[in-house]
């Protein structure tokens, strides 16, 4: 379209005409140069839009000449990794745990592998770190139940705790409480007893309270939980003179223990991870602060 | 006349299209001589050869060490700068190096104008070094000019052949030059050449010949006018009293030829400007520099050089185009004189600024340690209770032995009363003091248990490391948390 061409009396320079609040902006053409660049761009634009998928249809899309696909791609680096891995796994499968101590880069990968593992399987429960929450242990802390030997957190793992799996860990505390086991008042002089192993005594408790339950203790729970209540780790039964509490250390938690003790259940990880995770999942709980 | 205004553009009034793209102006620039250009010449020379040369200097650095005076491994992660090396995580010495460039850059550009654009950038030199090979094989402005506009002939063809060859020999070897700050210069030259290197330093050594030929060779002032961002911001530095090249016009006008000048009327004086538009020829982004100051005007001052050359022949005193500023150059058109003012606010400011940054440098420099430690407490559990009711937290340290040699740190814990450490893989084996063994070179991690009694929510300490060989200790704070009381 022609136009007037207006000069700007200031500088010389013609305008494009546009004007705003009275202000013409001057024309400053750009190089010649620039417009062919950009317009190489467009086209070289086309050319991905050819060669790579751009177009929705409405049943799908330009899948490009290329048969470019990122998914592709992506599958074919977790298959890349994923082998990699198995040669790596392997070699942990087939190595005893001495072995894997004793050669820094199988243990690197082990620890690595158990961490990951740990955080997509174990963390919801456990916390992360090994933290441990109201009924499920503080792995970190060395308060092992079942044993916190590199085997037995491959055997708790592999099988389980009350898990209904074959070679599960299992026992059962009496509920004495519902059962009838224990009077009412009796489980108060019991759980007052509990509380001394630990160093919290209950204030409310008399002198007389707690020797009765020390009395009850001997006849009904030493045979499990150990005469000074140090714990037996064959039946999982939990030390009770340790500042560790697997349910809380409070009087009503105690009583309640006993008179209808929660039972905690682990499944059993045998039919789920492969023994390569499992072993680098006992190295790392076990690596954690609590291993034996 | 400027760059951009188009002799073929309408006039005020009339009917026509607006052009919003603009050919390009070829510039031909002519050959100069005197002393900016004898300058110019020095400060390439001094450019390329410490460009081209440096990645060979070699620099002991022991067995089994990279043996170059400056390296910047990739691939390892080190930089090698003579006895000085750097680690990722002295990134920050970088930071602190760009802002000593920039102020650096801002002082002299206040002080002096545009002496980077006109002398130092590489787009300067590369292009300086282009036109100074194009002039010896096809010739000077004029002859230039002539074979352009000519049908083109064998002498012309052979003539840009070669050129273009050596230009793409020089890019070339530009390219070349580059890698081999990131690769051993001697291995790299051998793989090159063998076929064996990593196809990435071809691509690199494509790309960065094909910059150079075509920035150097064809983009020239384009570069410096319409891609390159320092010269649109550059005016926020300059002022009133920055050097800049100037022409000076009480003195200069009226212009007109030297006949026109002899053959004046009386009552008409003229200036000591001839007309003879050497300043135009000799600039190589193809301004009129007697405009005044110029985006376009990167400071070479090879217009000085020309007028210079003019005005000698002609017998008239030289220096009608000079580095002055605007302030003194009002004061001499109205008879007086005015010194320099390198005093002022503005690169008082800048100079300050630059020798803050440069005091920060030298002091981080100088307590550079070969030692470096960090220490970043578990995040979760924050602590645990231990069956005997002790509490106990985990730490993941990190300790950079810098040294070529093995290392056994000590390790102890401060501000912690019955502070115990252990490590993770060993926690029975607590003790007030940790023995670790780090490889030369090497980072490690070591995950460390502290076990003590509790002291509350939250407990400051510091972790010690000591190097038993060295001698250095560093420390670094944290916190013992436990549960609140």
């Amino acid at each position: 379209m022609t136009t007037h061409i207006e000069k700007d009396p200031h500088s010389g320079t013609e305008t494009t005409g546009h004007v705003w609040d009275g202000l013409r902006e001057l024309n400053t053409p750009l190089p010649k140069w620039w417009l062919y660049t950009w317009l190489a761009c467009i086209v070289w634009a086309f050319g991905l839009m050819l060669l790579y998928p751009s177009l929705p249809y409405f049943t799908g899309y330009w899948h490009g000449l290329l048969g470019y696909s990122t998914r592709t791609e992506v599958m074919q680096d977790v298959a890349k990794i994923a082998g990699q891995r198995a040669l790596v796994m392997d070699k942990v499968a087939a190595a005893s745990f001495e072995q894997i101590r004793a050669t820094p880069a199988l243990l690197a990968e082990a620890q690595t592998a158990g961490r990951t593992s740990f955080a997509n399987n174990c963390q919801p429960c456990h916390g992360a770190g090994g933290g441990g929450r109201p009924g499920y242990p503080a792995l970190a802390a060395g308060a092992w139940l079942w044993g916190g030997r590199l085997e037995d957190i491959q055997q708790t793992l592999q099988h389980g705790i009350r898990s209904g799996a074959e070679g599960a860990r299992d026992s059962q505390m009496p509920r004495f409480g519902v059962d009838g086991v224990l009077k009412p008042e009796e489980i108060v002089q019991v759980a007052s007893f509990v509380m001394t192993l630990y160093g919290t005594p209950r204030r409310e408790a008399s002198a007389e309270t707690v020797a009765a339950g020390a009395a009850l203790f001997a006849d009904n729970c030493a045979a499990c939980h150990g005469e000074k209540g140090q714990g037996n780790r064959e039946f999982g039964a939990p030390a009770l003179a340790s500042r560790t509490h697997l349910y809380g250390d409070s009087f009503e938690i105690v009583q309640g223990q006993i008179t209808n003790p929660h039972m905690g259940v682990m499944p059993a990880w045998g039919g789920k991870l492969d023994p390569a995770t499992i072993k680098s999942l006992a190295i790392y709980v076990h690596d954690l602060g609590g291993g034996e | 006349m400027s760059r951009i205004d188009r002799p073929d553009q309408l006039a005020q009034g009339e009917e026509g299209f607006l052009q919003y793209f603009a050919d390009r102006k070829r510039v031909y620039p002519k050959r100069v001589y005197g002393r900016v250009r004898s300058v110019k010449w020095a400060v390439l020379v001094i450019c390329l050869t410490v460009y081209y040369a440096l990645p060979w200097l070699r620099w002991d650095r022991g067995e089994g060490r990279p043996d170059q005076a400056i390296l910047l491994d990739i691939a390892d992660r080190h930089f090698f700068f003579f006895n000085m090396e750097f680690w990722p995580q002295d990134i920050y010495y970088l930071t602190g190096l760009l802002i000593l460039a920039a102020v650096g850059l801002f002082l002299v550009t206040s002080l002096f104008g545009r002496l980077w654009c006109g002398f130092a950038c590489p787009q300067t030199v590369w292009t300086d070094l282009f036109m100074f090979v194009e002039r010896q094989i096809e010739g000077d402005r004029n002859e230039r000019m002539r074979r352009d506009a000519a049908p083109m002939s064998f002498d012309t063809a052979w003539r840009k052949a070669l050129k273009h060859g050596l230009w793409l020999a020089i890019a070339f070897w530009t390219g070349g030059a580059w890698i081999m700050y990131y690769i051993d210069a001697p291995t790299a030259v051998h793989e090159f050449w063998t076929g064996s290197a990593d196809p990435a330093v071809y691509a690199f050594v494509g790309l960065f010949t094909a910059t150079t030929y075509l920035l150097a060779g064809w983009a020239r002032e384009q570069v410096c006018t319409f891609m390159c961002p320092w010269p649109r911001f550059q005016a926020a530095m300059v002022d009133e009293q920055s050097l800049i090249v100037t022409y000076q016009a009480w003195r200069g006008e009226k212009r007109g030829h030297l006949k026109a000048q002899r053959n004046a009327a009386p009552g008409e004086t003229y200036g000591d400007c001839i007309d003879c538009a050497g300043c135009v020829t000799a600039c190589p982004t193809g301004i009129d520099i007697r405009d005044g100051s110029q985006l376009e005007c990167i400071g070479c001052g090879l217009c000085i050089d020309a007028c210079d050359m003019a005005l000698a022949k002609v017998g008239r005193p030289t220096g009608l185009i000079a580095w002055d500023n605007l302030e003194r150059q009002a004061a001499k058109a109205r008879g007086e004189t005015l010194g320099f003012h390198l005093f002022r606010p503005r690169t008082l400011i800048y100079a300050s600024a630059m020798s803050l940054a440069f005091t920060v440098m030298v002091i981080a420099m100088s307590n550079r340690s070969d030692l470096s430690l960090s220490v970043q407490p578990d995040r979760a559990p924050l602590f645990v209770r231990l069956p005997d009711g002790t509490i106990r937290d985990g730490y993941t340290l990190k300790i950079a032995n810098r040294n070529q040699t093995d290392a056994v740190f000590e390790l102890h814990l401060e501000g912690l009363p019955g502070g115990e450490l252990a490590l993770a893989e060993a926690h029975a084996d607590r003790a007030t003091m940790l023995r670790l063994p780090v490889g030369p070179d090497q980072v490690a991690s070591f995950r460390v248990l502290a076990t003590a009694p509790s002291h509350g929510a939250s407990t400051s300490v510091n972790f010690v490391l000591h190097d038993t060989k060295g001698g250095d200790t560093t420390t670094e704070a944290s916190v013992f948390l436990g549960p609140a009381q």
